[in-house]
């Protein structure tokens, strides 16, 4: 479905995202984790089109998209959702989704829009109200509203840039069914940003980790989650959420 | 979307403006509502840029461009207005879209966009001043008075038909006005206002959508411009172009409300009334004033109250055009289960 290679994004003399190529295949949940400052949302910028790739390809569905203009992006069919929620404050909850339900889908029939929005503010759990405020919502509700918009363009492939720190542990549970959800149901292909390890070791198929721009590791969760070099990476700043996720990844592969 | 009594009231008020003329037949009186009609259509064009966060100040050069190549093609090669004004609207939108592309293309947004609208209406002055031969200069311009059909020539002695007219058009601006404030369009401008990467991660081209509104702004405006020509039959840089009257635009919208499409009419009729009592209460010693009164009250404005004289005057009558309370809890219930 998504077949990224050889990318490369430097700002200045500084390489954010060294020579990184990946595959996704359709129905998949690939996991993408590091530390920050490892390349994770430069990649992520680059697959949406917000940032234009220094030299590497990008193939979505057999087509070239390296470089194309974001809504070019998001409407052949790739939907992404921000790291720092960024509702449109001057639009209702329902006029937020609704927005990126028209012009995500390339702009069909106003009517098929507010369906779309209707459906995504379902899924994710949020009042289909026409005149409900973004402002009454909080941090959590402020994530599923950009799973919302993402989820009203449509998307076969979903970037969620998922930080959940911020997030309790219930609320982090909850917004890792949900993305399992939207695999299981609509069968969208997801990418998933993290860099809490726990939680997005026991949904994904495959993880992949960066370290200082460049995949140090990619497999299944348990065998990652095993891997010297990812410990080591994570060693000092989340060595014990990486042993967790470990134990429970390979009781997982056993159960 | 649009409820019977408003649309009743919408309805009744202009029976009353058309019926107006035939009853009340004041020369004076009628010329002051024509100003006001054709600028509060020239007010209400801006303000479908303003109220997206695209101040401009260069509205005065596509005003300038429909009032002086409409009158340039009259007199020089005896076009008539009806051909003349379509080609004064195409020259403004083809330098709105020059100057728009790169400014939307490369992200120049905010102050900097305002200062390169600022230039745009430097630029126009600064050329109808310097071909002088052919515009008549900082003297102002005067189209032919023609021999023949009046209508062909959109020449007309009768203030009521003049009055119909600026009716008419000002009546359109309204008209679009509602027709974005109720468009798909709306929501990806409000949304390009907030936050441009959010508004392209939703799948809006943000040039595109920016172009099409300025477009259609910059095409208006040069309408009110040509208008304003046939109307007055004497133009001057001053009075159709440059800075000034972008000012004039950006202080008659903010003060009227930016928001709501009578707004920039209630900024016309302030701006309109005062320029006429400074003018018979102080003559020639006033020249100038009005600007320094509209500098401050544009200041005061902009702290005090942002939404304009009509935009507050409804808040105040509607206070559940807010979101209302129950909503609002029960948004935050379902987004925060558990609290």
């Amino acid at each position: 479905m998504l077949e990224v290679n050889g990318l490369v994004k430097r700002f200045g003399g500084f390489t954010a995202v060294n020579n990184v190529s990946f595959r996704v295949d359709q129905g998949e949940i690939l996991g993408l984790i590091g530390p920050n400052g490892s390349g994770k949302s430069t990649i992520f910028n680059m697959l949406s089109g917000t940032l234009a790739p220094t030299s590497g390809s990008i193939l979505f569905a057999g087509h070239e998209i390296a470089g194309l203009a974001p809504h070019r992006i998001i409407n052949s069919g790739i939907g992404r959702t921000f790291q720092i929620p960024r509702p449109f404050r001057r639009l209702s909850i329902f006029e937020n989704v609704a927005l990126a339900g028209f012009y995500g889908q390339g702009r069909p029939s106003r009517v098929r829009a507010e369906e779309a929005a209707e459906r995504s503010l379902a899924m994710v759990g949020l009042p289909t109200d026409r005149h409900a405020s973004v402002d009454g919502l909080g941090a959590a509700g402020l994530k599923k509203l950009e799973l919302a918009k993402a989820l009203a363009t449509a998307p076969k492939l979903l970037l969620a840039d998922e930080s959940l720190g911020g997030l309790d542990e219930a609320e982090m549970d909850q917004a890792a069914d949900m993305l399992r959800n939207i695999r299981d149901e609509l069968g969208i292909t997801i990418i998933w940003v993290e860099h809490i390890m726990g939680v997005l070791m026991r949904v994904v198929d495959r993880v992949m980790v960066l370290d200082h721009g460049e995949k140090i590791s990619e497999g299944l969760p348990s065998a990652v989650a095993g891997d010297p070099r990812v410990i080591e990476v994570y060693l000092g700043t989340d060595a014990e959420t990486t042993q967790a996720a470990a134990a429970e990844a390979r009781r997982r592969a056993g159960g | 979307m649009m409820g019977q009594g408003r649309l009743a009231a919408w309805g009744t008020g202009l029976a009353a403006l058309i019926a107006l003329p035939f009853v009340y037949r004041d020369p004076y009186h009628l010329h002051i509502l024509v100003l006001i009609l054709i600028w509060s259509f020239a007010y209400t064009s801006w303000s479908m840029m303003g109220r997206f966060g695209l101040v401009s100040l260069g509205h005065g050069g596509f005003m300038g461009i429909g009032a002086y190549v409409t009158a340039l093609l009259w007199n020089h090669l005896g076009l008539s207005p009806w051909i003349g004004i379509p080609v004064s609207m195409v020259a403004a939108g083809i330098l709105a879209l020059i100057v728009g592309y790169p400014c939307f293309r490369f992200r120049i947004t905010g102050h900097y966009f305002v200062l390169v609208t600022l230039a745009l209406s430097g630029i126009v002055l600064q050329v109808i001043t310097a071909t002088r031969d052919y515009t008549g200069g900082s003297l102002g311009y005067t189209p032919n008075r023609t021999s023949g059909n009046k209508l062909l020539a959109l020449q007309f002695d009768d203030k009521t038909t003049w009055y119909l007219i600026a009716l008419g058009i000002w009546l359109f601006g309204i008209v679009v006005w509602h027709w974005v404030d109720r468009s798909m369009a709306r929501y990806a401008l409000e949304a390009i206002s907030e936050d441009e990467d959010a508004a392209a991660a939703a799948g809006v081209d943000v040039t595109a959508e920016k172009l099409k509104i300025t477009l259609l702004s910059a095409l208006m405006t040069a309408l009110a411009g040509a208008i304003y020509c046939q109307y007055q039959m004497f133009i001057t840089p001053d009075t159709v172009s440059g800075i000034a009257v972008s000012l004039q635009m950006v202080f008659a919208a903010i003060v009227g409300g930016l928001f709501v499409s009578l707004g920039p009419t209630v900024g016309a009729i302030i701006t309109i009334l005062l320029a006429e009592t400074l003018r018979i209460g102080f003559g020639t010693r006033a020249v100038g004033w009005d600007n320094l009164v509209y500098g401050v009250l544009l200041v005061l404005f902009i702290i005090f109250l942002p939404k304009g004289i009509l935009g507050s005057l409804l808040d105040r009558l509607k206070p559940q055009r807010k979101v209302p309370r129950a909503h609002e809890q029960e948004a935050v219930q379902i987004a925060r289960p558990g609290t």
